[in-house]
């Protein structure tokens, strides 16, 4: 149902009292599930998204094995409560056939997968809750979840999106920015290395208006990927008592 | 076409060393047969549902969301709401779930928990009904396994009535012209009503041994294992024997009294959890 | 002694930069350029100062990767006419074959193997060979190895195999003499314990399960060593530390 547009932007200040330039609050954590080989659940504003990881691991059915590398399999889904309105069927929708190559893409370029030739490294993303942003925070959380599981990977992938919401740029949509925004544009990248590696936009924006937002963008993920190392880090020092 | 499963390799000497800390009467992890592992609840894990709860039972972890709308009852039970049970086994739970639609393992899960729900009139279907014959609540209820190790459908159980429990019915109007519902989901009308505590507690045979509680690893060599769903009166509401194995009659008898004794313990922790 | 050690956690992405003087290894490093390093798990990373300047990088997580000569410990899984598989923990299963496992050329026509080996049974054997475009293949034909008929098994992190050996085998002879268990360590993760009773056997559990939580720790010989005493003390086995 939509209703008619919101004001996004009063005093400067955007509807959950940010600055366009602010993230929402983040909580992530690693190694949440028993039976996965790696586990991941990242929290963003009212966004929560787990995800796990299996292998690398045998290849069933054995034809979709590639004989010099390893293939990864990436399903992207919602749980049919995790959406407001009414409940979602469980039957996989166009959108998260979509997002489950969009994510897979995002985290191919960073997963050294000529290591396991003919084996398969899986990766679920489950949406637990979805207040805007699940495809990002799914990044991030695999890309843990994949260290999580010990899987050599060139750099940890982090991930946000920005967007134009009346005319203003800003980071990290929510759900109803996202909604009623003109513009909306997920960002994926490799800090260290600065790699791109997944870039989406569903809007219009002005080439300078691009600029401006990637930048936001990157320094959006530079903030998400020092979250992400310093969770990792301590899930081990932590027992250092 | 159910057909039988393959059976899970586990190393003959593990199953050895478990068969031989079960004749001793305890688990693998040194806990008396007839202990449950520690239970954990959280609630409001996903916030857009209309009420969720996280339960962990020792590593298994299952999360229980509800959804409520109004939609016709039932042609053949016009006087009542609806309540849908769905069950999923994700594949983030175990290497050998397969993503897809939910198998016959899950489909037996959540008909199980329906059958317990329903029969025992632990909640009360007919309050739900907003115009007999022409509308009602619909209470869905979606149970995802999380994580597996073990015992899954006495912590879905649990999931479920508490979930139950913590539900709101949103504020309503219906239209007297048009007839329609409109739904404003920031108030509430009241919570739903809860007539009794229902606990499913599944007794499974392992050789000759009854124990309650496995972990997947115990759950993996029992031969067959029943679940049954008492209510706090003491009733039995519900039973499911599974497996590829059987009971003699003396130990059907010794399950339902594990089940009533266990039972009641569950219910009193439910109890205690949604207050 | 060797050289004071300053470790540090070492994450996927992080870069080392190198100059001559210092020397690097680790098998999960991915060389970027000439002196530029990525490590790409989650590892351990030992930086020894002294004469020779040296950065030492160790995976504390990541599956077995089967490398000839290996011993590992398997659970077959399948059997047909002349050679088992086996799980090996490895995203491969591997091959025992027939052959090799009586140690003599035998015919299926008239032998079923599966009266010498069959699905669930445990073996400790070596890898015989691998490269990685056809499944690895394992031997039985050296000492100690061959099916096992008792005992426990315990399974860590392959990566944290290192630790419960130990430098020149220092833990695992801590851990033989404090428990009196007889230890088989798998380097594919899997450990096989033989000990005279239950309690010693739970103890020398927990402690593996404490090496491979601690792992990254320096002095954790010491550390386990005492954790030992302690359980020991706690379950009435001894009264005080003697020695």
């Amino acid at each position: 149902m939509r209703q008619s547009k919101p004001q996004l932007i009063i005093n400067g200040k955007r509807i959950d009292g940010r600055e366009p330039q602010d993230l929402r609050q983040i909580k992530m954590e690693v190694g949440i599930l028993k039976n996965a080989d790696g586990s991941a659940l990242v929290e963003i504003g009212g966004t929560k998204v787990l995800a796990a990881v299996y292998g690398p691991r045998e290849v069933v059915p054995r034809h979709q094995e590639q004989v010099d590398r390893a293939i990864i399999r990436c399903r992207y889904r919602m749980l049919s409560f995790s959406t407001l309105g009414e409940r979602k069927s469980p039957a996989p929708t166009r959108r998260e056939i979509e997002l489950s190559k969009v994510i897979r893409e995002a985290l191919e370029p960073a997963i050294l997968s000529t290591q396991f030739p003919r084996a398969a490294i899986d990766v679920f993303v489950e949406v637990i809750n979805a207040e805007g942003g699940t495809r990002t925070a799914g990044i991030t959380a695999a890309s843990l979840a994949l260290a999580d599981a010990g899987i050599p990977m060139l750099d940890l992938v982090a991930a946000v999106a920005v967007g134009k919401i009346d005319g203003v740029i800003v980071l990290d949509l929510n759900e109803v920015e996202d909604m009623y925004g003109e513009a909306d544009m997920p960002v994926a990248a490799m800090p260290s290395l600065k790699r791109v590696t997944m870039l989406q936009l569903n809007g219009v924006l002005t080439p300078d208006e691009f600029k401006k937002a990637f930048a936001l963008a990157l320094e959006g993920i530079n903030k998400i990927y020092q979250f992400q190392k310093e969770v990792l880090r301590k899930k081990y020092v932590e027992v250092e008592e | 076409m159910s057909s039988t499963p393959e059976i899970p390799i586990i190393p003959k000497i593990k199953l050895d060393t478990i068969l031989n800390v079960v004749t001793k009467g305890f688990h693998i992890d040194k806990r008396p047969l007839l202990n449950y592992r520690n239970i954990e609840v959280v609630k409001n894990v996903a916030p857009n549902a209309d009420s969720s709860v996280l339960v962990k039972l020792g590593h298994t972890q299952i999360l229980v969301g509800i959804k409520v709308d109004v939609g016709q009852p039932f042609p053949d039970n016009p006087e009542e709401g609806v309540l849908i049970v769905n069950a999923e086994y994700i594949p983030a739970a175990s290497p050998s779930f397969e993503p897809g639609p939910p198998d016959e393992n899950a489909i037996e899960l959540a008909r199980v928990i329906d059958r317990s729900l329903r029969e025992s009139k632990a909640i009360a279907l007919d309050r739900l009904l907003i115009i007999p014959g022409k509308k009602t609540w619909i209470i869905w209820l979606d149970i995802y396994v999380l994580d597996h190790d073990g015992n899954l459908v006495d912590a879905a159980m649990i999931g479920s009535m508490l979930a139950l429990a913590q539900l709101k019915i949103p504020y309503f109007e219906v239209d007297q012209v048009t007839g329609s519902i409109k739904i404003d989901k920031s108030r509430y009308t009241g919570s739903l009503s809860i007539n009794r505590y229902v606990a499913t507690v599944t007794v499974y045979k392992v050789g000759d041994v009854l124990l309650v509680d496995p972990t997947a690893e115990e759950e993996a060599i029992a031969s067959a294992s029943i679940s049954i769903s008492v209510s706090e009166e003491g009733n039995i509401v519900g039973m499911q024997k599974r497996g590829m194995g059987f009971f003699t009659e003396k130990e059907i008898e010794q399950a339902i009294d594990i089940s009533l004794h266990k039972g009641k313990e569950l219910i009193e922790l439910m109890k205690r959890f949604s207050s | 002694m060797s050289s004071p050690v300053k470790r540090v956690i070492a994450l996927p992405g992080d870069l080392i930069v190198i100059d001559k003087n210092i020397s690097i290894e680790g098998t999960n490093l991915y060389k970027l350029s000439e002196n530029t390093y990525i490590v790409t798990t989650i590892s351990i990373q030992d930086y020894e100062e002294g004469e020779k300047k040296r950065i030492r990088v160790v995976s504390l997580k990541g599956r077995y990767i089967p490398k000839e000569g290996d011993v590992v410990i398997g659970i077959i899984i399948d059997v047909t006419l002349s050679y088992w598989l086996a799980d090996i923990k490895s995203p491969y299963p591997a091959i025992l074959n027939a052959s090799d496992y009586l140690g003599k050329s035998f015919n299926p026509a008239l032998e079923n193997i599966r009266k010498y080996l069959d699905i669930g049974d445990v073996i400790i054997a070596k890898v015989a060979q691998f490269d990685r475009s056809r499944l690895p293949t394992l031997t039985v034909q050296d000492k100690g190895l061959g099916k096992v008929i008792g005992g426990s098994l315990v399974e860590i992190e392959p990566s944290k195999v290192g630790r419960v050996i130990g430098r020149k085998k220092s833990m695992i002879s801590m851990l033989t003499e404090q428990t009196k268990c007889e230890f088989v360590v798998g380097i594919n993760g899997r450990i096989l314990l033989r000990c005279p009773n239950s309690d010693l056997e739970y103890i020398a559990i927990l402690a593996i399960k404490k090496i491979e939580e601690e792992a990254h720790i320096i002095g954790l010989t010491e550390r386990i060593k005492e954790f030992i005493i302690n359980e020991k003390v706690k379950r009435g086995l001894i009264r005080y530390e003697t020695e």
